[in-house]
């Protein structure tokens, strides 16, 4: 046991190093688009658009995008990270050494859920620029920003499993991540929707996360809170035990 | 004990590749083992299978008695591995790739940095510590991996073609560090395409070829299997045309030197007076080195 916390804090340790040492690429990035996000959307045209449930649209917005970002990044950051052991191999140093398969994806799923949260406490520094900071229910926050990287990591590691080029590792983020991140309700009420898009977007889970800690500000949500915190529990149980199964079974790192 | 004892062992690979067809072998503990091999023989593949990279798809394994299949993270303990093709993070600094790999083993820091000075110094990587691994030389590549491969005091450890593409001198070195790690305990199996090497090395060789063993033996026995004698002879004086002796093969090299084979049994002061006759005073003689290479190619190709 105390064995496998040592091998646990060595990949925890990798990972962090690898994006602290490139971190123009890993953390920079997203504040400058989020800074982009706000100037635009909170400044120019937010000032014109009215009120939601009595908070300004900047106000409105800003969760999303913290939340934006703490997706992209920890999915992005255990895919490429895993990818690239592959790639180069080197995950060989961890497959040929008695570390269970916990210990990787807790390693790999953690690595993530820093880089997120480090990113979305960037953002949130950011933000403070344009719009003052309101919290409604602090643990929610928490909770919600927490589960969602958490889930975001593992999905990231799954798909680093399965990736056999870089393209692999670009396509979910492209084409499914943000789509749905965009169609979240980000930058919109549900109730603004026509009713059928109103339906569809239930089967969103982002929307959801999204919500869930919109909620945790502002104290409002399109959908029901506990709801959403079970879709994320469930998601990372699931999540999990993919991860579990098919590293076992050696997918995409023994022949 | 056995340090390693496969039965029956079969890989076919999904592309329809049967690279071992059920072999057996047993390792003792202490022995200095080589499995020689052409491209394609299997060897790799069964490195793959004791370290968890390659998935068997028949027979068993067992390191010092724990078998792969019900005790492989106790099995893996026990086993050091250097691959023949470099897999470290290139980004990283050789120190970092020594010491996560001892914390990839759950040893403690403080126990893993006196070991990782212990390895570097002694495969003279202790000035290139601090270095992206990246701007090793080929052969400083070679020796991380060796050092990485001891960091956790493997009771066995196999090197896969650890020589390939190291120099001379370098190539003595290795084989120095490693007959000491035998001497002092570690069972030590080795693949290689430098039969001089085994020669130098092991106290046994297997010979594999194309996913079977088709010799298994101790080096010696090996050798004396060989049925010709090869002699390189240096002549006093230079000659000018090559003798006739019956049932001897003599090729002239050069001016003088000659290099003569004749069967097993046959005394060699007979041949040396027959010469003498011919007028030829030998100055020097020394055995052919690669004896193993002609046996090898003999067995290799008697299978075909
Ligand atoms: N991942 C793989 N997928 C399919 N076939 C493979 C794979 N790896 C090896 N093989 C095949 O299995 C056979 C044995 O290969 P292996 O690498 O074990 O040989 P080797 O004895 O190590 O050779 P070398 O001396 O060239 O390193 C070869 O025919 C090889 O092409
Ligand atoms: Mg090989």
């Amino acid at each position: 046991m105390k064995s496998d916390l040592i091998s646990l804090y060595t990949i925890l340790h990798k990972e962090v190093t690898r994006f602290l040492r490139i971190w123009t690429q890993t953390l920079l990035p997203s504040a400058i688009t989020m800074t982009l996000y706000f100037i635009i959307f909170g400044r120019f045209i937010g000032s014109r658009i009215n009120d939601i449930q009595g908070f300004s649209y900047i106000n409105f917005i800003a969760p999303g995008l913290i939340m934006m970002a703490v997706i992209t990044n920890s999915y992005s950051n255990v895919v490429s990270s895993f990818f690239g052991s592959k790639f180069q191999r080197n995950i060989e140093e961890i497959l040929v050494s008695p570390t269970p398969t916990w210990v990787i994806i807790v390693g790999y799923a953690v690595g993530g859920v820093l880089r997120g949260l480090i990113v979305g406490l960037l953002v949130t520094l950011v933000s403070l620029f344009f719009t003052k900071l309101v919290i409604y229910n602090i643990i929610l926050v928490i909770l919600f920003v927490f589960l969602t990287s958490l889930v975001f990591s593992l999905a990231g590691l799954l798909n680093g499993i399965f990736a056999k080029s870089f393209d692999d590792v670009s396509i979910v983020p492209t084409f499914v991540l943000t789509p749905l991140t965009y169609l979240g309700g980000i930058f919109y009420s549900l109730s603004v929707l026509p009713p059928v898009w109103q339906f569809i977007s239930q089967f969103n889970p982002i929307l959801y996360m999204v919500n869930g800690f919109r909620y945790g500000f502002l104290g409002f949500s399109d959908i029901s809170v506990t709801l959403g915190l079970s879709f994320l529990v469930g998601f990372v149980v699931i999540l999990f035990w993919l991860n579990w199964y098919f590293i076992e079974k050696g997918v995409g790192l023994r022949t | 004990m056995k340090a390693l004892s496969i039965h029956k062992l079969e890989k076919t690979y999904r592309n329809g590749v049967v690279a071992l067809k059920g072999i057996s072998m047993d390792v003792e503990e202490g022995d200095f083992f080589g499995l020689l091999g052409p491209n394609g023989a299997g060897k790799t593949t069964t490195i793959g299978i004791l370290t968890g990279l390659v998935t068997k798809t028949g027979g068993t394994a067992q390191v010092f008695g724990k078998d792969i299949d019900k005790e492989f993270e106790e099995a893996k303990r026990l086993v050091g591995i250097v691959p023949q093709e470099m897999n470290f993070n290139i980004f990283e600094k050789v120190i970092d790739i020594v010491l996560d790999q001892a914390g990839y083993y759950g040893i403690p820091r403080d126990i893993a940095l006196s070991r990782a000075e212990k390895y570097l110094k002694q495969l003279g990587l202790w000035e290139k510590r601090t270095v992206t691994s990246r701007t090793l030389s080929g052969g400083m590549k070679r020796r991380l991996m060796i050092a990485r491969g001891l960091i956790h005091h493997p009771k066995l450890l196999i090197l896969d073609e650890p020589t390939a593409g190291v120099d001379v001198e370098l190539r003595r070195s290795m084989w120095d560090f490693l007959v000491d790690l035998n001497k002092s305990g570690t069972t030590i199996i080795l693949t290689t395409h430098y039969l001089e090497e085994a020669e130098q090395l092991c106290k046994r060789i297997a010979i594999i070829n194309k996913g079977e063993i088709i010799e298994n033996t101790t080096k010696k026995q090996l050798l004396s299997q060989l049925n010709r004698e090869s002699y390189v002879l240096d002549l006093l004086h230079g000659i000018n045309n090559v003798p006739e002796i019956l049932g001897v093969t003599i090729t002239k090299i050069d001016e003088s030197t000659l290099e003569v084979q004749f069967p097993s049994g046959k005394s060699i002061t007979a041949l040396f007076k027959e010469l003498e006759r011919h007028g030829i005073i030998i100055k020097s003689m020394r055995t052919k080195t690669n004896r193993l290479e002609e046996l090898f190619l003999d067995l290799v190709e008697d299978k075909k």
